[in-house]
């Protein structure tokens, strides 16, 4: 028997009330998120359960139960307030997918400050533009990332504390650097929760959009409503599952599900803190007897191009219930993970802004390889009309996907942003930037962004922001950046570039450029391809037309050009 | 002239460890699974043993294991004939 049972009674019964009632949360109640996933589940009698299983790529292994969790966010909270840190205080999150960095999660929400996690692959300008926008008071940082912090230290007058958590004393700390090693602490048995309430302040996440800098969501403790319950009835998650989400906590993805949700649910989690390899994702699942596995589709695709011989080499039949998010889930991947594992991968969809699952694939529900699915019960989503934001009402007709406000994991403001926060409104609808179409059965169907913004591997990239680093390099005139369809990625990073004079096209200078927006911005944002040109297409005003270059990648209609300079 | 095991080597830690960074890399050192270079950044890294040995490394090929070190690099191009 699946958590939801029927998707079509639930929706007919469901309202957020009964995910506040099996929380024991009451309107006006104190509501902590660290609270929630750690010391309620030993309240429950979970104490001595296994919370985290995590290993490594040298297949160093570390266990933690409920209660050493408890303990451990208790120390790290009390930490956090005898180095002066406040209540609503920003503190970043910038690390591998230690154990420190899920803890370091929860021991900022129970002090009352506001969790920043950031993908430790950025580079230093991804890292200052997001920390200087929330004026970050403290981050958590591994050795092996100080030197990418040190860079932006004279740029971050706020940053009083940088916490390493992996110092061994090798090298001399800096002057407001600290050493601190979570298990070799003093244990912390009891600490005061900050009393945060539905609407306290609780994560911020940056995401990228076209034009501007990246924009932080900022969620509250009530998220936690959706969260939990999203996590309860679409992932499944029951007491004896063993859970594994491969997303980044740097990442929305691996913070709603790779930490509240399956922790406010009171189950055990697995993390593999390694870069992908097949084999050593099947040997993980086989060993440790992962039941729930929630990944993307990027990852879906690598294991597909890697074959079905490593799949044979391992008994992975303790798998019981696949899902992913990310971008669309194509439908041969669905039908491959049906034919290797047994179970289909069910697709989800949700944003950062969303906090939580919108639109999902259930268990025991039909499904449409391809198709996103329905939406969750006590979410009303639809698609509405791209120019008047009406909803559309005839079946396959292609819209913006729009979801009336209200959910409890909402995004409640754009850090600093207020303006863009209220632009993302129209009609009484949240506008999600996505475009779908739903068919006669309430399947929604993904068709594509609604904007510039890149989809790389479930990540969202901002093409302005790229455009920006490759104007530094030396050699660049001007630059558009632009999505490339990929048939693992779904989209990877194309830039067209005009060179200085003095300055011609070859290899190296390729590879330069390339590595110089790796090391500024990150991986994700680095072209893969750039195709070197004498000009870019332009409006009589000068602005540059990304949907031209944009077209003829995706072998689409250019539409209308009466506005382009040189055409 | 260095060998090729030391060029790329060299190359590794000049444009995968950030300077400063508290991170020893040998021929031996997991690059993929170690998360120094990232399943995004490897394309970098094959473009780089492309331009350099003037070959093409098929897709196939590329594989996050092939390139999990330096060592497993050299083997790998050696099905090149780069020795």
């Amino acid at each position: 028997m699946t958590n939801i049972g029927s998707y079509e009674d639930r929706v007919k019964t469901f309202t957020w009330a009964i995910s506040e009632q099996e929380l024991e949360y009451k309107d006006g109640n104190v509501i902590n998120i660290g609270e929630y996933c750690t010391d309620r589940i030993c309240r429950m009698g979970k104490k001595d359960k296994l919370a985290l299983i995590w290993e490594n790529y040298a297949g160093e292994e570390r266990r933690y139960t409920f209660n050493d969790m408890r303990v451990l966010t208790n120390t790290i909270a009390t930490y956090l307030q005898k180095l002066g840190l406040k209540p609503g205080d920003r503190i970043c999150l910038f690390m591998d997918k230690v154990p420190e960095l899920y803890f370091g999660f929860l021991g900022i929400l129970k002090m009352g400050g506001i969790a920043q996690p950031l993908f430790s692959a950025f580079g230093s300008e991804s890292l200052v533009t997001r920390l200087a926008d929330a004026q970050t008071s403290a981050i958590f940082t591994q050795r092996k990332h100080l030197a990418k912090v040190r860079n932006i230290m004279a740029d971050m007058p706020s940053l009083k504390h940088v916490i390493v958590v992996d110092d061994d004393g090798s090298r001399p700390l800096r002057e407001g650097e600290l050493a601190f090693h979570m298990d070799k602490a003093e244990r912390v048995e009891h600490f005061d929760i900050y009393p945060s309430k539905a609407e306290t302040p609780s994560v911020l996440h940056y995401t990228s959009g076209t034009t501007g800098k990246p924009k932080g969501a900022q969620h509250v403790h009530y998220s936690l409503i959706s969260q939990y319950i999203t996590a309860k009835y679409v992932l499944d998650l029951k007491d004896d599952d063993i859970y594994w989400c491969t997303a980044d906590p740097g990442w929305v993805t691996g913070t709603s599900y790779g930490i509240i949700g399956a922790w406010a649910n009171g189950v055990t989690q697995c993390v593999l803190d390694s870069g992908f390899e097949a084999s050593a994702w099947y040997r993980f699942i086989e060993k440790h007897k992962i039941t729930v596995w929630y990944s993307a589709p990027t990852a879906i695709r690598s294991l597909m191009k890697e074959g079905e011989e490593p799949v044979k080499k391992h008994d992975l039949s303790s798998l019981r219930h696949l899902a992913s998010v990310g971008e669309p889930l194509n439908a041969e991947a669905v039908i491959w993970s049906e034919k290797v594992f047994g179970l289909p991968f069910l697709d989800t969809y949700w944003q950062t802004e969303t906090g939580s699952m919108m639109i999902s694939n259930y268990p025991g529900m039909k499904i449409k390889p391809g198709s996103m699915g329905k939406p969750f019960p006590g979410i009303t989503a639809t698609v509405v009309d791209l120019k008047t934001f009406e909803p559309i009402t005839k079946a396959g007709i292609v819209g913006l996907i729009a979801i009336k406000p209200g959910w409890p994991s909402m995004f409640r403001t754009y850090w600093n942003n207020v303006e863009t926060y209220r632009s993302k409104f129209k009609n009484g609808w949240y506008i999600s930037g996505d475009r779908a179409s739903i068919d006669e059965e309430g399947y929604f169907w993904f068709v594509g962004r609604d904007d510039d913004v890149i989809n790389t591997a479930g990540h969202l990239v901002g093409p302005f922001e790229i455009e920006s680093a490759l104007l530094e390099h030396p050699a660049v005139a001007e630059s558009a950046v632009v999505g490339k369809p990929d048939p693992v990625n779904m989209e990877v990073v194309k830039a067209f570039i005009a060179l200085k004079p003095g300055y011609e096209p070859s290899k190296d200078l390729d590879l330069d450029i390339m590595n110089f927006v790796r090391k500024k911005l990150s991986a994700l944002a680095m072209p893969q391809e750039i195709e070197f040109v004498r000009s870019l297409p332009k409006t009589r005003s000068g602005k540059i037309m990304r949907r031209v270059l944009r077209a003829k990648e995706w072998g689409e209609e250019i539409g209308d050009t009466s506005t382009l300079e040189n055409d | 002239m260095p060998e090729i095991k030391d060029i790329i080597l060299t190359y590794v830690k000049k444009e995968y460890v950030e300077e400063g960074d508290d991170i020893d890399v040998t021929y031996t050192t997991p690059l993929i699974s170690g998360g120094i270079v990232d399943s995004f950044s490897m394309v970098s890294l094959k473009r780089f043993l492309e331009n350099k040995y003037n070959i093409q490394i098929p897709d196939a090929k590329a594989t996050p294991k092939a390139f999990d070190s330096v060592n497993n690099i050299i083997e790998l191009l050696k099905e090149f004939n780069v020795k």
